[in-house]
């Protein structure tokens, strides 16, 4: 399935989760959060969430600024 | 918040910033754009004495080494996430979510600008991603020009504080309209924030004498020549100020009063 995640193609195996998403970018998990097609997907439901075709995924975490 | 600035320190009772029921004791509130490093950073946050820091949120970067929240942790300074970068409503919203997500807070300095050359505030996006916020339980404390009336809109909508600009975000050019902040500090209940445009110690001083509760400022200390030391200047700035406006200043006259007597 092809989804693209923070804007660069990704090729993940059908089936694939949040989680997985995730995982292609870091092995973190805690200061850092992930939107779906611009929905919030909380932490807890990363490996319960499935991904389709053409999903939009990001991931995000605080950097300098303000 | 003028009017009610009655703890002066030489009452003996602790002079605190409170924001949504929580209590500070600096009022200087830094935010970490433009630093050199992370090391600079942390020497300018620690000499600010700053308990209340902004980040933004961007896409993560797999390569990137060493964290802006491992600093503050370290100084056991508060996140403030910012929505900076947000054009509209919307994406401001879903960026506050994403912070309260990875951060753990629901606080939100909520800033959506109008156009990437002046960078100042939209005021219809703002005042729309801030209802929205609030009724979805954030601590709202928006970033908006030296409006009056947007301010006191603001407050009837249930944000936590109003962060009216000095100057546009960077510029350095200090408070161009101090009268506006003056109408904005006279008729808020919530704590005023003078947020952006300060360049150097003594703006943050006048927004203290206005009768700000606090300063907001980033680029000021991280891109001056010596951010620690800037930082340092800042921080007794912003304390001056304060005193000063506890104090009470004297009227401006036209003319002299003498302060030694005129007869022989």
């Amino acid at each position: 399935m092809n989804v693209t995640i923070n804007g660069a193609a990704y090729e993940l195996p059908d089936g694939a989760t949040v989680a997985h998403a995730v995982q292609a970018l870091t092995q973190a998990t805690s200061g850092i959060a992930v939107a779906v097609n611009d929905e919030v997907v909380t932490r807890g439901a990363w490996s319960s969430t499935p991904l389709t075709e053409r999903d939009r995924v990001e991931v995000l975490t605080a950097v300098q600024g303000g | 918040m003028g009017t009610t600035a009655t703890t002066a320190t030489h009452e003996g009772g602790a002079d605190e910033l409170v924001i949504a029921g929580q209590k500070f004791s600096s009022r200087l509130i830094m935010g970490t754009g433009g630093a050199p490093s992370l090391e600079v950073l942390d020497q300018a946050l620690a000499a600010s004495g700053t308990e209340l820091t902004t980040v933004a949120m961007r896409r993560l970067d797999p390569w990137q080494r060493g964290s802006v929240l491992d600093v503050l942790r370290a100084r056991g300074i508060q996140v403030l996430p910012n929505t900076a970068g947000c054009f509209t409503a919307g994406e401001a919203v879903l960026t506050a979510k994403l912070a309260r997500e990875a951060l753990g807070t629901n606080w939100v300095k909520l800033e959506v600008i109008s156009d990437e050359r002046t960078l100042l505030p939209d005021p219809i996006e703002t005042f729309d991603a801030a209802e929205r916020l609030v009724a979805d339980g954030f601590v709202v404390l928006p970033y908006i020009g030296d409006d009056p009336a947007l301010a006191r809109r603001l407050e009837q909508a249930g944000c936590a504080a109003v962060m009216p600009l000095g100057a546009p975000i960077g510029s350095g050019l200090g408070i161009r309209n101090p009268h506006n902040i003056e109408l904005i500090v006279e008729a808020a209940s919530v704590p005023v924030v003078l947020d952006a445009g300060i360049g150097t110690a003594s703006d943050a001083a006048l927004a203290m004498e206005l009768g700000c509760d606090a300063v907001l400022l980033a680029t000021a200390v991280t891109r001056a020549q010596h951010p620690e030391l800037m930082a340092a200047a800042m921080r007794a700035a912003v304390e001056a100020g304060r005193l000063a406006r506890l104090a009470g200043r004297i009227p401006r006259r036209r003319h002299a009063q003498a302060s030694s007597p005129m007869t022989p």
